[in-house]
């Protein structure tokens, strides 16, 4: 039976691939390919349930492929299927069918029809293979795919501004949560010795033994996931990205925010159950953290008067709740829940419209003027207090800017006096200088080695900070990103053996896509002049190939799944020893930021309203 | 306007400018259409679309690249492009004009005014004020303004947003601002705006400008607080707010952001500008591309005109004042959704008569169903009715939709709803996707008013007053009102024996911009309650009594009976049809039988433009789909509404009627000959002109720049507060016309046609400035055509002269329902081949 488990990832991934080739007028060959998809994919599910039940629901796992194997690390694809798979795969062939089969109308006439239907089988393909990896490795394929899908469903309209800088909002935000996920899986290897699987996780023995003797390793792995799992299901103090990100059509922001994506920070914490079930303290940490959830978002959702915001926060809330359920154990209720809210939240999203003719109906003939809620009974001062509370967000959306990006937007500041020729100048020769220290690594003593690695890497920080604040060269701010993988390459490679094979196998795919990206950009700015990043250029209106080739590359350089350097990433950090948490650190933020602020350039360069225009231009506002 | 001549600021004179400039769009649930670019009807049509470019930056026609697109596929013509260029006098020479036309590249267009002030903002101190200030300020005025989405909805109301924003700041231990200096000025009573642009610009002459830039970067909330300030009743939930009160918060948060920003200290806005700033609405001459562009939209109107004109000197129209009683008589709005089933009716037998007129049938009131607690007036805006028709008998609102229950938002409850309602949810859709059915949440004209009621149409002898209106008409007024409507459409002898009254309204599912769809003559409203009163007064026998007076004699066995049109489901209801039953029964049923074949057929015809709905099939199986289309959740088009309009005929029926004009014309019936000076024609051309000029030009100006004019596409939309609609959720409202209703449409003025003497239609639209704004600036194209030679006058320049049409050959209709089958796109002007008789 589980030989039949790669179908369910096959199946999407192929019709994904054969949309590609549809010309974007064939509306009807799109929308087939989807529904048919989606429709095939919901019998397997179920027929392959009912087979699976009667067999007495047993636990499946096959190992699949190994991607990389030196030595005794080993990144290879496995996957896994139990009631959590069942449910979760269940759900999404269901809510994808039925999302699909009304877009197929909905859609009509609007342009990027066919990117829509590519975008959304290319999301299903990511989350049907979340939901069935059987190790965090492939889970964190499936992640990066609806992290980077929901990017562009946000920015679906990207001729207008609001969508286009909401997209790349909610992108960095997720960022937080890919970080989460490939620190969880750097302990993980350094506490298994291995990438483990879910299979041998659930195996109790296996874990509390390796928990043991780490309890400081045990809480820091849970932090790690419950930070993952927040950022992806809007809890707190994340929780203002998902109102924002419903700019795309509404059946996408019913698929994504409504249910399937937002639900995925859920499955995160039933996977990793068994790390976390026997420290009752971080267990108590979830709980809390899904009531405060679910009490402030729902008192949120109590203020919102748009309909679209109300369903967010109101979901949110309920995912507040099914965290609870989690962390008392209660698998299946958070199972049954979290069907349920899917289920609910896409029909109320995709019915919001109706909202207008129903409500004012109701009005019509049941009129009170103002109706008393349960809060006018309490003292003025609480009740305007948390009134007004409410209608900020409890400062959820600001608090992101003080702590988040101004903090980076402030450091990146500081290095303004670097230009493109003077970092050039600097940073090249003195790289090459450290470079060639490399092969003299064995005469330089061992602890001098761990505080280079240190410097190399902060260098490397330094300058993906600069890239990220760079306002005007685009040209500059993709090469700064560049030579922050080279530094932190230089890095590890001090930090302990780590063989030129590895070397290339991370910088392989970036150096590749990193100049596929430099060509793009010098290209635009002969044909077009101006590609600064102080505005957006929507320059994607005239140059769709060399937007789609700009995002292949970004997503090259950044570490997404299409280059070996996705996996040179998991190396890299396989090689910082788990004390060493000021690289680890220092490394994950260069990845963060990398993310940010290569996906600002493309933002700034191909999206947003195109100023070189005889067409309309629509409000900033708007 | 420049700040060298008007240095003083008058904060009262610019708020009402401002006021004028904004979006006049009134809250979803009263949808109506108008002439966008409102503020500049007094100046020259293509003139108002150059200034309105160039201050306010509103693209105003198609891009030249369309308008070559255009040319190439034939929809403008080479002769007529010609016939254009020749009447222009330039000395630059035709070929010159046509190399700029056709092949020149033309340079990028320079930019607009807007925002040159405050844009400085940015370049100056490089902050970003919009992001900081707009998402909370629209959250504030949505949440004050809400009409029953928030749960826990805006907890002060005490006179007016700012008394209530301070009643809340001043018990609230969270400030809504970052700084201090800001809230002690939001609790300074005597504080002004101009108080406060003193702080911020300091630069008094260009205060004007600055406050045009701020409300104008977000065009859609000041537009609907303007329109809420200025008739606060278009909310069911008043609320109390202002232009000033949102301009005085927004400026106070303005300052808060540089205040917390800068500190105290810093520089106002005036002493980075220099004085070389040109004034908003400066003139400035046409440039070449503006000329280019004038050029191509005339040549684009005209190739259609021609085609119309052509088409109406050549047919005849045959035995003009027939004597003989037709079968049936119907009379209809004038709706341009009504013209192709009015044909489709006439050609089911030869004696069946049509007419046209606004779909209110010149009967004026609010109306109030039963169990309603609020009136819905039914009757064109700019009328203030005195009468109120109460509904008798009525079933109130019908069924409930939990999904809509506010509970579900609530923790709680929700996480029952959600165990309970969820699962079931994604049946109720999939039953929808596959076999779609009416719901509780659906927009249904046939809802309106309740099929089985009663209304209360004639007053009591002493005639009650509720809240200072009428309840019901007393015989005289009634008798007033048909004749008004009889004499309007020259019907006043050869009456039939069944008269059918048909208003319209349409159904559709999932579209906050119903009332957009419904009869714009029955302010966004269908005409059901319209057209049952009006018959009603018609069969009413004292009032024929009256009207026998006055020369017009209605047989006692002519019956009127009122019927409700769907125009999205194309099916139809009749209203008090016992008598009809009782005393022509044979008759009603043949004639329900023509309604019926003619409605498929109007389906058919109408899926053409539809590509999600197939036409293959006969009309029946084509009907059935129509009617399937309109309940579907995810069908964002359940009809295209006025798109492709561009003609308003007033005259006879004969005129028209063996002419196919593809839906695109508004139809007023009239008759010169009882009407020598004019009189009644005025009464038509009144509404007309803003009705169908109105609708005509939201179409266009939606059309050419559905970004700025019109709401972009609808399929991101949320719904604010239930009063408008915004992309995402801190977006700007979204006025005008979203995309999916205007992709079809080509931007053409209105044409209208009045069958009259010339020398009476001039006189006639120069008695009343209002109207005549209308022809005399060109925001409607005017033909009148001599009853008796036909000969055409084309209104140019405040007089009529001759009008020579381009001969062209008029194609006979044949295989029309071929081409129903076979064509999306507009189709030409055509004979129909049964020429039918009318009189």
């Amino acid at each position: 039976m589980d030989n039949l488990l790669p179908i369910f990832v096959l199946l999407p991934v192929l019709a994904f691939l054969l949309s590609l080739f549809i010309p974007g007028k064939e509306e009807g060959a799109l929308s087939k390919i989807a529904f048919t998809m989606a429709g095939l994919h919901l019998l397997l599910t179920m027929v392959f349930i009912g087979f699976w039940l009667g067999n007495g629901a047993p636990t499946l796992n096959i190992k699949e492929i190994v991607l990389f194997q030196n030595g005794d690390y080993e990144f290879f694809i496995d996957l896994y299927f139990d009631a959590v798979t069942a449910v979760y795969l269940f759900v999404g062939a269901a809510l994808c069918f039925l999302v699909t089969l009304y877009s197929r109308y909905y859609l009509h006439r609007e342009e990027g029809y066919k990117r829509f239907f590519n975008t959304i089988l290319f999301f299903y393909s990511g989350y049907v293979l979340t939901v069935i990896a059987g190790n965090l490795e492939t889970l964190f394929i499936g992640w990066e795919i609806l992290g980077i899908t929901s990017f562009l469903l946000i920015a679906f309209y990207r001729d207008r501004y609001l969508p286009v800088k909401n997209a790349v909002k909610v992108f960095s935000v997720y960022r937080i949560g890919d970080i989460g996920i490939i620190l969880t899986m750097w302990m993980c290897h350094h506490l298994f010795h291995e990438n483990i699987t879910f299979l041998k996780l659930s195996n109790h023995d296996v874990v509390s033994e390796h928990l043991q003797s780490h309890s400081f390793v045990g809480v820091f792995i849970a932090v790690m996931i419950l930070i993952a799992a927040s950022v992806k299901s809007a809890q707190l103090p994340f929780s203002s990205w998902l109102p924002r990100a419903m700019e795309g059509p509404t059946p996408s922001s019913a698929i994504f925010y409504g249910s399937l994506s937002v639900h995925i920070g859920v499955l995160l914490l039933l996977r990793t159950y068994p790390i976390w079930e026997y420290q009752y303290s971080v267990r108590i940490a979830f709980g809390l953290l899904g009531l405060v959830t679910a009490l402030i978002a729902s008192v949120i959702a109590r203020v919102q008067s748009s309909i679209k915001t109300q369903i967010a926060y109101a979901s949110i809330a309920q995912i507040g709740l099914i965290f609870i359920e989690v962390s008392f154990g209660f698998t299946l209720l958070a199972l049954y829940h979290f069907a349920g809210n899917a289920f609910l939240r896409t029909y109320q999203l995709l019915i919001s419209p109706s909202v207008v003719t129903y409500k004012i109906r109701e009005q019509f003939y049941h009129f009170k003027p103002r109706t008393k809620t349960i809060e006018d009974s309490w003292p003025k001062r609480i009740e305007y207090t948390l009134y007004t509370l409410s209608l900020k967000e409890w400062n959820l959306d600001s608090m992101m800017y003080k702590y988040y990006w101004n903090p980076f937007k402030f450091i990146g500041n500081k290095l303004n006096f670097l230009n493109a020729k003077n970092a050039l100048l600097f940073f090249i020769p003195s790289y090459l200088l450290a470079f060639s220290l490399s092969f003299f690594q064995n005469e330089i003593p061992t602890y001098v080695h761990h505080y280079l690695a240190e410097i190399f890497a902060f260098i490397g920080l330094l300058l993906v900070l600069k890239a990220f604040t760079e306002r005007k060269n685009a040209l500059l701010s993709w090469i700064l990103v560049l030579m922050n993988h080279l530094w932190v390459a230089l890095a590890i490679s001090f930090n302990e053996k780590f063989d030129l094979h590895e070397y290339l196998f991370y910088l392989g795919g970036i150096v590749v896509t990193g100049g596929v990206g430099l060509w793009v950009l010098l290209r635009s700015e002969k044909l077009e002049g101006s590609i600064g990043l102080n505005q957006f250029h929507g320059h994607a209106k005239k140059h769709p190939i060399l937007a789609l080739t700009m995002l292949i590359a970004c997503l090259g350089v950044s570490g997404f799944p299409i280059t070996p350097s996705f996996i040179g990433e998991d190396i890299i950090f396989s090689h910082i020893k788990e004390n060493q948490i000021v690289l680890a650190v220092m490394a994950s933020f260069s990845f963060i930021i990398d993310g940010i602020a290569l996906i600002r350039i493309y933002a700034r360069v191909f999206l947003g309203p195109h100023t070189k225009s005889f067409e309309n231009m629509p409000y900033r506002s708007s | 306007m420049t700040n060298q001549e008007n240095t003083s600021f008058d904060e009262r004179k610019v708020l009402e400018k401002l006021a004028h400039y904004l979006p006049a769009q009134a809250p979803l649930k009263d949808f109506i259409h108008h002439n966008t670019l409102h503020a500049f009807q007094h100046q020259d049509f293509f003139e108002a679309c150059k200034n309105a470019y160039n201050s306010l930056g509103y693209k105003t026609s198609l891009s030249i690249f369309e308008y070559r697109t255009l040319y190439k596929k034939g929809k403008i013509k080479p002769n007529i492009l010609k016939h254009i260029l020749s009447q222009l006098n330039d000395e630059k020479g035709d070929d010159y004009w046509m190399h700029i036309l056709v092949n020149s590249t033309p340079e990028l267009p320079h930019k607009p005014r807007l925002g040159n002030v405050r844009n400085n903002w940015k370049k100056h101190f490089k902050i970003d004020l919009d992001s900081l200030v707009f998402p909370i300020l629209f959250r504030l005025i949505c949440s004050y303004l809400d009409q029953g989405i928030s749960v826990w909805n805006f907890p002060v109301h005490k006179q007016g947003f700012i008394a209530s924003i301070r009643e809340l700041e001043r018990n609230s231990l969270v400030s809504i601002f970052k700084s201090e200096r800001a809230r002690q000025l939001l609790f300074d009573n005597n504080c002004t705006i101009t108080d406060l642009l003193s702080i911020l610009i300091g630069k008094e002459s260009i205060f004007e400008h600055y406050l045009f830039d701020q409300q104008f970067s977000h065009q859609g909330w000041s537009g609907m607080v303007a329109q809420i300030e200025s008739n606060p009743q278009t909310l069911l939930d008043k609320k109390d707010i202002s232009l000033r009160d949102l301009i005085f918060l927004e400026l106070l948060m303005e300052i808060d952001v540089l205040d917390d920003h800068f500190g105290e200290i810093w520089a106002p806005l005036g002493s980075k500008i220099n004085d070389t700033i040109i004034g908003l609405f400066e003139y400035q001459a046409p440039t070449e591309l503006d000329n280019a562009l004038q050029i191509w939209q005339q040549a684009f109107e005209w190739s259609f005109y021609n085609s119309v004109l052509v088409g109406i000197q050549q047919t005849e129209n045959l035995s003009l004042g027939s004597n003989t009683k037709p079968q049936m008589q119907s009379i209809f709005c004038i709706d341009d959704r009504e013209c192709s089933f009015r044909r489709h009716l006439e050609q089911q037998n030869q004696q069946v008569e049509t007419f046209g007129t606004p779909g209110f049938f010149n009967v004026e009131f609010y109306f109030q169903p039963e169990h309603g607690k609020f009136y819905e007036k039914v009757c064109p805006a700019p009328i203030h009715p005195k009468f109120l028709i109460k509904e008798l008998e009525g079933q109130g609102q019908g069924k409930k939709e939990l999904h809509f229950n506010k509970h579900a938002h609530s923790l709680f409850f929700g996480w029952l709803i959600a165990q309970t309602l969820g699962p079931w949810s994604a049946f109720k859709l999939l039953f929808n996707l596959f076999i779609p059915k009416g719901s509780p949440a659906a927009a249904s004209s046939f809802k309106h008013m309740d099929h089985t009621s009663k209304l209360k149409i004639e007053a009591d002898p002493i005639p009650k007053t509720e809240n200072n209106l009428q309840v019901g008409y007393t015989v005289t007024e009634m008798a007033h009102r048909v004749k008004g409507l009889m004499r309007s459409i020259g019907l006043i002898a050869n009456f039939s024996n069944l008269v059918y009254v048909v208003g319209h309204g349409s159904s559709s599912v999932n579209n906050p911009y119903y009332a957009a769809y419904d009869c714009g003559a029955c302010s966004g409203r269908p005409g059901s309650v319209n057209a049952r009163v009006f018959c009603f007064m018609a069969n009413h026998p004292q009032v024929r009594e009256i009207l026998k007076t006055d020369g017009i004699h209605i047989p006692e066995t002519t019956l009127f009976i009122g019927v409700l049109h769907d125009t999205a489901s194309d099916e139809m209801v009749f209203y008090d049809e016992e008598s009809a039953i009782e005393h022509h029964s044979n008759q009603h049923t043949q004639n329900k039988i023509h309604f019926q074949n003619a409605l498929s057929l109007n389906a058919k015809e109408r899926s053409r433009r539809l590509a999600s709905t197939s036409t293959e099939g006969n009309a029946n199986q084509v009907h059935e789909r129509m009617k399937k289309r309109v309940v579907s959740l995810f069908e964002p088009r359940p009809e295209l509404n006025h798109a492709t309009n561009a003609l308003c005929v007033i005259g006879r029926r004969a005129l028209t009627s063996s002419l196919f004009l593809d839906r695109r014309a508004f139809l007023n019936s009239y008759n010169y000959k009882i009407d020598p000076n004019g009189d009644v024609l005025l009464t038509i051309i009144r509404p007309a002109a803003p009705v169908c000029g109105g609708i005509n030009l939201e179409y266009y100006f939606s059309r050419v720049d559905n970004h700025k004019l019109g709401a972009g596409t609808k399929l991101p939309q949320n719904v604010m507060g239930l009063f408008g609609l915004a992309n995402g959720s801190d977006g700007d409202l979204r006025p005008g016309l979203p995309s999916q209703m205007i992709e079809m449409h080509d931007p053409l003025r209105l044409l209208m046609i009045v069958e009259h003497f010339p020398n009476v239609v001039l006189d006639v639209i120069q008695r009343e400035p209002a109207t005549y704004e209308w022809f005399q600036h060109n925001w409607i194209n005017l033909v009148a055509i001599d009853p008796q030679t036909k000969q055409l006058y084309l209104f140019k320049k405040e007089k009529f002269v001759p009008y020579m049409p381009i001969d062209e050959k008029i194609k006979e209709a044949s295989g029309l329902e071929g081409l129903f089958v076979s064509s999306d796109d507009n189709l030409d002007v055509m004979k129909l081949k049964m020429e039918v008789q009318h009189g």
